[in-house]
Order: structure tokens, then sequence, then C-alpha cells
């Protein structure tokens, strides 16, 4: 029997020089579009929470309005859109993490780090998938949101692509993160794959602005990149303005927290080898 | 040329010493035996060869390559097979041979998987989940996956470890035949003193971290005056009789 021809490897990971670490990164693709392809309910799940989340959020919108009138209506398109595109990160997060937790699970990591694959191309593996479990999401909520509410999430323009990118490298940085302390303290850390970041939520801005919280909590917020994103979207929403600062800032945090969990990650993958903990990660 | 080559190796955690300065090559084409009861240091010793635990000291080259600062070079040409590690196993046995084709950069999987199924019987399996198989296939397709790249060594850690004795044999049968073949390089643990004695060509007799004894089975039994290595390995575990010099 062949392999269906999506999962063929691209195209573009033909080129010679490049092929083998392609090659490398696409298997380990491979080994969890596999698992997708034969399990509707793993794709179900990945759908689920953010309509789940939009549903709610858009028919409390959808009262809002119905309650206040036209103000509600800007607040309503406010909430939409942090919900869609906190779901950006969450996914993006969940989706390492979770990619690889099903390596640990499946008690195949010691396959997996006796190969030639390089542990940048496991992430860079990771990263695809997160970005694929991620528009499967995705797509049918943006899609539900436009049915159900009128809600057109492109109404922001090019600038939601540069949204995009912040929140999802956001979510790889705390991804990282959480696998660092998978390797660190193995299936106890675990939990955190799901709730790191519901813990960050509430200094990101989301639903309301920065100066919404306490002083104190300020320059905390303004430390992560998903609150310069959530001003910015404000800010089209609100005031038609894309605020480049708040771009720019997001950028330039984003390169702070992936290279400090890079540099994190690479630590702990090194201490994990040599207290010899690897092979039993999760046990 | 060795393909192994192992100096002054330890692995300290703490205050236990789980490798304790050992010292050995593997030459080119030879099959090692690396015995020892458990806690000897065999497990540990074999993932610092694989890179998966940085020695506390000492050096490990394979195939020419320094796995301190060159092991993705080695790991593209060696390979591992071990019932402690498993496969995804909602993936079908084909699946599972794709991924790791991929990530040995096997060119032409698909041929290559074919191969392998005809040599390791493994048709009738190909596309069942590797969950559902039993312990005597679930070995069969370990081993296929570990010579899914035509490793030049290969590093097994108790291959026939719950397996029953026919199961067992063909697994033993499979690799003479593949060892003569390839003229592959493989280091075997086990604890199956009658697999050391028909495979290895030489046997390393570790003992809390440490070689305790070396030589071809032949040598061990003359050397400790035994007719199978079993008595072999219960003297050296027991202290109960010391090797006599021949």
């Amino acid at each position: 029997m062949k392999a269906p021809h999506f999962m063929k490897a691209p195209h573009f990971m033909k080129a010679p020089h490049l092929q083998p670490m392609f090659r490398r990164i696409w298997g380990l693709m491979y080994r969890h579009l596999a698992l997708y392809r034969r399990s509707w309910p793993r794709l179900l799940e990945l759908m689920y929470w953010p309509i789940l989340q939009m549903c709610i959020w858009g028919f409390t919108a959808r009262f809002l309005t119905a309650r206040m009138g036209s103000p509600a209506i800007m607040a309503g398109a406010v909430l939409l859109s942090g919900v869609l595109l906190w779901e950006v990160t969450l996914r993006s997060q969940m989706g390492v993490s979770i990619s690889f937790l099903e390596e640990m699970w499946s008690r195949n990591l010691g396959h997996v780090f006796v190969s030639p694959l390089r542990p940048f191309e496991m992430l860079a593996a990771l990263v695809a998938m997160s970005i694929i479990r991620m528009l499967i999401g995705l797509v049918p909520a943006i899609l539900l949101a436009w049915a159900f509410y009128a809600f057109n999430l492109f109404s922001l323009g090019p600038a939601l692509v540069l949204f995009f990118i912040n929140l999802m490298i956001f979510g790889w940085s705390v991804a990282l993160g959480v696998v660092s302390l998978i390797l660190r303290h193995g299936a106890g850390a675990e939990p955190l794959a799901w709730g790191v970041l519901f813990g960050l939520a509430p200094f990101s801005a989301v639903f309301y602005p920065v100066s919404v919280l306490p002083a104190a909590l300020q320059p905390l917020a303004l430390m992560l990149p998903t609150t310069h994103v959530f001003e910015g979207m404000r800010a089209i929403l609100l005031q038609g303005d894309l605020q480049w600062d708040h771009l720019a800032a997001a950028f330039g945090l984003n390169a702070v927290w992936l290279g400090g969990a890079a540099l994190l990650f690479a630590r702990q993958f090194h201490q994990a080898r040599v207290r010899g903990t690897l092979m039993s990660i999760g046990e | 040329m060795n393909a192994i080559q192992v100096e002054h190796l330890t692995k300290r955690y703490d205050a236990v010493l789980a490798v304790d300065n050992i010292d050995f090559a593997v030459p080119l084409g030879e099959t090692i035996g690396l015995l020892g009861g458990n806690g000897a240091g065999k497990t540990t010793t074999i993932a610092m060869l694989l890179g998966l635990i940085v020695p506390t000291s000492g050096h490990i080259t394979i195939l020419g390559h320094n796995m301190a600062t060159d092991r993705f070079a080695a790991l593209e040409r060696m390979n591992f097979s071990s019932p402690y590690v498993a496969l995804p196993q909602r993936l079908t046995v084909k699946e599972n041979l794709r991924v790791y084709g991929h990530l040995y950069n096997v060119r032409q999987i698909d041929a290559r998987i074919d191969t392998l199924a005809r040599e390791l019987d493994l048709g009738p399996i190909l596309n069942r989940p590797a969950g559902q198989l039993s312990a005597g296939q679930k070995t069969r397709v370990a081993l296929a996956k570990s010579r899914i790249n035509q490793p030049e060594v290969l590093l097994l850690d108790e291959p026939t470890a719950s397996l029953d004795p026919d199961t067992g044999d063909m697994v033993r049968s499979w690799l003479e035949q593949y060892r003569t073949q390839s003229g592959c390089t493989i280091l075997l643990a086990s604890h199956n003193m009658a697999e050391v004695e028909r495979l290895c060509d030489r046997v390393i007799m570790l003992k809390q971290g440490r070689v305790v004894d070396r030589g071809t089975p032949d040598e061990l039994l003359a050397r400790y005056g035994r007719h199978d290595l079993e008595d072999v390995f219960l003297d050296i575990a027991r202290d109960r009789r010391q090797a006599v010099p021949v």
C-alpha cells in the first residue's frame, strides 16, 4: 500500500544539500500526521475548544449588543478577536507541547534520540506540527464566527499576519519552556502543557487594555509580546490605527523570549543526557 | 580498525558509580557480548555509546567519530534495538518503518521496507498497528527498524528478552545470517548465555560497573573450568570461583 499523496514529502524539501535535514524533520511530522489520519477523535479535539470558546464569547457579545445597543458591537468585535487570536497562542503552545508528550507517552523518545535527528530538527518538526494543528483548530472557529455572528477576523487587515506570527512565536517559546521542564522533572511537569498559558492570559490584556491592570502589574504585562499584539489589535478595531511601536515591541520581546526558551531547552536537554534520564522521561 | 573504541569510560551519578573506568574495543565485523547482572552497567554503557548519556569522563569513538563532538555522524551509520523502548503503538508497522526510514535518510524507503518484510516475515503484519502485535512480532519489527539504514554498527539490548524459545531461536538465526551477509559490527547485551555463546566472537564481563573479565567464550570457559557460560556468569556474579590461568 502506497502512502497517500498528501503524506509524501513536499517538493521544497528536496533541495539536495538540505534534503537529509528536511527528511528527518518530515519523518517526525509524518509520525504525527499518520496518527491524526487514523484518529478522528484527535482531529475533533483540535477543533472542539476553539469552537466552544468562540460560541460562548460570541453569544455573550450578541447578548451585550442586544442589551446595550451599538456601543457593544465594537466590544463584541474586540471580544471575538481576542478569543480567536488567543487561541492562536494557545494552540501553538499546545501543538508543540502535546506533540512532544505524544512521543513520551508512546515511549518512543529512546528511538528518536538515538536517531540522527538533531534536537533543533525535532523542534522544527514539532513547530511545523503545531502550525498544522493550530490551523485545523482555528479555521473552523473563524469560519463559524463569520457564519454565526457576521464577524470577519480578516477585517484586521494585513496586520493580522504579523499578529499571527507574534502569537505563534510566543506560544512556541512557552512550549519550549514546558518541554524543558518535562525534560527536567519528567511526567510531573505534564499538566503545565495544558495550564501554563492560562496563567499568562490575565497579564496579556486579551480582552481589556493594559491600563485596566493595577499599576504594579503593568510593567509585567508589557514584558509579554502578547500584550502588545492585543493592544495593537484593539487599536485597529477601535481607532483604525496600526500601531507599529506595539508590533516592534512584540517582535523584540519575542526574540528575547524565544532566545531564552531555546537556551533553557538546550541546557535541559544536555542536563537530561548528563543525568541519564532521556530514556526514562515520563516514568 | 575498530568500529567501537572505548577508553577510560566512567559514569557517576552522585554517589553511585555506574560505570567505572572501562576500556574495550570492538573490531569491525565482530560481535561482542556485554554480560553482567542487573546493575552491572550494561545499559548505561550502551546508552553512552548511543549518546543518550554523557559520560562523566572517558572517550568513545564509533566508526572514527568522536561521540562527544560528532555523534550525529556516527548515529547515521549505526542503529539500536531494545525491547524496553517501544515504537508508536497506534502507527502501523509500515508507518513506523517509514518514520525511521525518513529519520535515517533512507532512499527508496518502500523498497527497503519490502526487503526487510521479506527477510523478517513481516508481510502479513505490515498494515497492523504496532500495539496489536505479539511480543515476537514486536521484536521482529524492532529488528527491522534497527536495520532500516543498513547500519555498520548495531547495538542490541537483550534482543530476545521475553520471547518464547522458538521465536528467540528464529531471531538468533536471523542475526547470525545478517552478520555474515553484512559484515555488521554488533554489540549485544544479554542475559541469555546460550545466545551469547552462539552469536558472540568475544565477551566482556561487567560487574558493578567494571570490566572483570573478557575473552572469547572458549577462553572464558577454559579460564573458569566450566562447560557453559552460565556457570562462568554465576562464578563472577557470586564471586564463587576465580579464573585459573590457562
